[in-house]
């Protein structure tokens, strides 16, 4: 079998977190009862007309300049056509050929490093309603809340190379989104949903092979297991002697396969036109200059701060800023005890980026191990204790379970001699050069003292008493 | 006792009451609609109370303006929140308009008598009334004649005392072609100068919402009363109303009046030409200056119309699917059924035709060659008027090329159908405004218009060299 190379781009969908929709001014929000976010605009009223909300449109520039890309100073919005019950006017309005946003970049942290991927558009345009089929049942309903939802369409050039950059390239995508806090992340909702066109070729061919589209991948899971499904299935067609066709393909997420929706020659002709309702749209003088300046610091410029400055390695540093509020939560925690690397490490090891505590309780919590109050394993106990107690302070714990390290060198003195005298073969063992025995024995120590002897002491003390 | 400005007058002076004018209107009405078919509904009861609350504000010296009390009808395109709204079509029987359009708000607060709706060609799509999808039209001054279209009843309705103003809309020649065919006065604003917001779209970059009365003066109070920036339409324009009515003056000493030879073509009905030529005199007794011009993209604007006006309303009537208003047709056929059946039933022949033949401008492999083709056209043609402006203050040319024609006769010609629009068509594709003048009589006695045009907002100009005319010829 010839080696093949999987090339894949990405269309996300980004739904904005704007307080009204993109043409109307009823509410832009997600899980309310059906049809009760609705205005006459967003059912297509005969008679009724767009109004463009011009915080969507700084939106879009907020991440056009976050990922570099060219702002449009006029762009033009268009009528895309097709039939379905959940489009209300009979087309979506979008952006077609004169996006606001033209080329940019999108860089983010693989397993083999820093890779960079071109975008090659973003545009804005609005959310359809969503059909509710009844199981079972002969009839569908229509929920129009989402329809109008104002969305920016990412397209990224075909540079992807596997599932894994893909599925990369998108949490980096969502990471950016949620740093500008132009949408909220949430996948389950489909606050982001992606397409993925992929295609395989010969390792070495210049030509791109045949494309296909999958749509309706909700979940970085579905859309690595979308794009290996595909590569596999490209693969065993053109070792079988077949050609691919280039087609749109729907993902089932319950039999982790997809299927061919429509063929090239099925595809719709959406015959886009410029809509005569909406006036160019056009930026104002100073517009993009002002939104630049007050773009937040962006995961990548994180990264490297938290790595050049806070000396974190880039594992650390990578875990710490793909979810905004785990960035957050870090530095807020910083602020009030300033070891970096004990606060991350606790966030990415002992609480499993699971924020359960707040931040002042974790930064008094590390600080009580770094002033040597408190062990790291008795930090465990006292955290476990924080969970069943969400208001306590981490010292108060310490004080009422007397959790205090055990520091006094008389006290430990005589725990280390006893424990050594109840343990005389392992001393034996240890002085023949087993080394592997030393810890046996501190862990004795701290089984005595149930881990509150303070773990330094006791080794300097168990060594001198051994050396001697 | 019969225009606007003279009952508006009369109102003022308590000399006749709202609920009196309101119950002429309404009688009027009840004893010619059914042989006319101006109406499509009439909301007598609505019509009334409005009458007496009007009467009740004048007794209080509260009255609104000039307006306030003057019963008025409006087209079937626009919506007034409680009547029904179908644009004379089939798609949209039975349907209540759950909102007031901004022209519908804004003549409400002015104090207008809303008496119903009008009835129209389907969708606006005609030029003869012919193709309601619920009764035809008919010429009040000649019931064997259309009265043009595609807002036939509004014009209709004026010339029968059914309303001493109405509104229209304008897309190729809408309001000036059946003032023209039926000897009243009929404006187009400049594209932008009239909220479209509540106004079913047929081309919604010519749609425009024009007024209709007996004479200039009326049609000038109709227009203050409607137009002004409204923010929930884009294409509307932030600029101030006047009162147009009392800026008409006649005065006309020093105006330059553009004769565009392409409008003046050999085969132009004699007695179409004939009313055109004696109106330039008319302006030339007033002391205007006639200016020959040419403007050359004109003998374009029909194909450049019927591209952009058929693409637009293919788009625009998409949202007639039955899901969410109107009736639905093939639903225990599956969904697909409920799209056929539904638009390719309820849809009348014509607008089924330019719904076909926008689809297929629009279709890729054809977008160039016939949209963006005709958008390109459609800049020159706007250019060909922009010259035309740096050199005259206003241009007269026919408003249609006959006539009225007889109901029937053009029917099974569409092609000829359209040609009835051929000089008005090039206005809105410039988006300038334009204003049908009755300027004469056929040896039929039948009426022929005069079509003014001016320059972009230019209506306070273009209203008064239209009043000019109408003093002069005194038709």
């Amino acid at each position: 079998m010839k080696e093949y190379e999987v090339v894949v781009g990405l269309e996300c969908h980004v739904q904005l977190l704007t307080q009204s929709k993109l043409f109307s001014p009823a509410v832009n929000r997600y899980g309310d009862e059906p049809n009760t976010n609705v205005d006459a605009v967003d059912i297509a009223l005969p008679g009724v007309l767009p109004v463009l909300n011009q915080k969507a449109v700084d939106f879009a520039i907020r991440l056009g300049l976050a990922l570099g890309c060219e702002i449009h100073s006029t762009s033009v919005f268009a009528r895309k056509h097709y039939f379905y019950p959940d489009l209300p006017k009979g087309y979506q309005i979008s952006q077609y050929d004169q996006p606001i946003c033209g080329h940019g970049k999108l860089s983010f942290q693989t397993s083999e490093g820093l890779k960079t991927i071109g975008i090659e558009r973003i545009h804005i345009e609005e959310d359809a309603g969503k059909n509710i089929h009844v199981e079972g049942g002969n009839s569908s309903f229509v929920d129009y809340n989402r329809a109008g939802t104002p969305l920016l369409e990412v397209v990224t050039m075909p540079d992807l190379r596997s599932a894994e950059e893909a599925m990369e390239a998108y949490r980096a995508l969502r990471a950016l989104v949620t740093y500008l806090e132009i949408c909220d992340g949430n996948l389950q909702e489909g606050s982001m949903r992606a397409d993925a066109n992929v295609s395989v070729r010969q390792i070495g061919a210049e030509k791109l092979g045949t494309r296909t589209e999958t749509k309706n991948l909700n979940s970085i899971k579905f859309l690595g297991q979308a794009i290996e499904f595909e590569s596999r299935r490209q693969v065993l067609e053109l070792e079988a002697g077949r050609a691919i066709n280039q087609e749109t393909r729907l993902w089932d997420s319950n039999r982790k396969e997809s299927r061919p929706l429509r063929s090239k020659e099925e595809a719709h002709d959406y015959r886009y036109f410029p809509d005569p309702d909406l006036l160019p749209l056009t930026l104002k003088d100073g517009q993009v200059e002002k939104i630049k300046q007050n773009l937040p610091e962006l995961p990548l410029q994180k990264l490297k701060r938290y790595q050049e400055k806070l000396g974190l390695n880039a594992y650390d540093a990578g875990v710490l800023t793909v979810e905004k509020n785990i960035a957050d939560y870090f530095e807020a925690a910083l602020a009030l005890h300033t070891n970096a690397k004990a606060i991350a490490n606790w966030i990415i090891n002992e609480m499993q980026l699971n924020i359960a505590i707040s931040a002042a309780q974790l930064a008094e919590l590390v600080k009580l191990i770094d002033d040597r109050v408190i062990s790291g394993t008795i930090a465990k106990t006292v955290y476990d204790e924080l969970l069943k107690n969400p208001g306590s302070r981490p010292s108060d714990i310490v004080e009422a379970k007397g959790l205090k390290m055990q520091r006094d060198t008389g006290a430990l003195q005589k725990l280390v001699e006893s424990v050594c005298t109840q343990y005389p073969a392992e001393v034996e063992k240890y002085k023949a050069g087993k080394q592997q025995v030393f810890g046996f024995l501190v862990g004795q120590i701290m089984k005595l003292t149930q881990g509150k002897a303070d773990p330094v002491e006791a080794t300097n003390l168990l060594k001198q008493y051994l050396g001697s | 006792m019969k225009t606007l400005s003279q009952i508006s007058l009369a109102l003022n002076k308590g000399e006749v009451s709202s609920v009196e004018l309101t119950k002429a209107c309404l009688a009027r009405i009840e004893q010619k609609n059914a042989e006319l078919g101006c109406y499509l509904h009439v909301a007598s009861a609505s019509a009334l109370q409005t009458a007496e609350q009007s009467d009740q504000r004048r007794r209080q010296g509260q009255a609104l303006g000039e307006l306030d009390g003057v019963p008025v009808g409006i087209k079937d395109m626009i919506f007034c929140a409680g009547m029904p709204v179908t644009a004379a079509s089939k798609i949209l029987e039975g349907y209540q308009a759950p909102y007031d359009a901004t022209v519908t708000r804004n003549l409400k607060r002015a104090g207008a008598v809303i008496l119903g709706k009008l009835n129209q060609d389907e969708f606006a799509m005609g030029s003869s009334g012919e193709n309601s999808a619920y009764q035809v039209c008919k010429n009040p001054i000649d019931l064997t004649r259309a009265p043009g279209g595609s807002s036939s009843g509004s014009a209709a309705a004026v010339v029968a005392d059914m309303g001493y103003g109405t509104l229209g809309t304008d897309t190729g020649g809408s309001v000036r072609q059946p003032a023209s065919f039926c000897g009243i006065a009929g404006l187009k604003p400049t594209y932008g100068r009239v909220s479209r917001y509540g106004v079913i779209a047929y081309a919604s970059s010519l749609d425009q919402v024009g007024v209709f009365g007996h004479g200039v003066k009326d049609a000038a109070m109709m227009l203050s009363g409607i137009a002004g920036y409204d923010e929930r339409d884009s294409t509307s324009v932030n600029m101030p109303v006047p009162n147009y009515a009392g800026l008409l003056t006649g005065e006309l000493k020093g105006k330059k009046i553009g004769i565009p030879k392409e409008y003046f073509i050999e085969g132009l009905n004699p007695e179409v030409k004939a009313c055109v030529e004696n109106a330039v005199k008319a302006l030339e007794s007033r002391g205007a200056q006639a200016i020959p011009l040419s403007l050359p993209y004109t003998k374009e604007a029909l194909a450049t119309y019927y591209i952009i006006a058929t693409a637009e309303a293919s788009s625009n009537l998409s949202r007639y699917d039955g899901i969410r208003y109107g009736p639905r047709l093939g639903e225990e056929h599956g969904l697909k059924a409920v799209y056929e059946e539904t638009r390719g039933q309820l849809f009348g022949t014509e607008v089924k035709r330019r719904i076909l033949l926008g689809s297929y401008v629009l279709s890729a492999g054809y977008y160039d060659a016939y949209y963006v083709r005709a958008q390109k056209v459609r800049s020159l043609i706007a250019q060909d008027f922009r010259k035309a402006f740096e050199r005259v203050d206003a241009i007269i040319c026919p408003t249609a090329p006959t006539p009225a024609f007889k109901l029937g006769e053009k029917t099974n010609n569409p092609l000829e159908m359209y040609l009835a629009d051929i000089f008005t068509i090039p206005v809105n594709l410039g988006g300038l405004p334009g204003i049908s003048v009755p300027a004469g009589y056929s040896k039929d006695q039948l009426p022929i218009g005069a079509q003014l045009i001016g320059k972009p907002f230019g209506e306070a100009e273009l209203l008064n060299t239209a009043y000019a005319l109408e003093k002069e010829l005194n038709v």
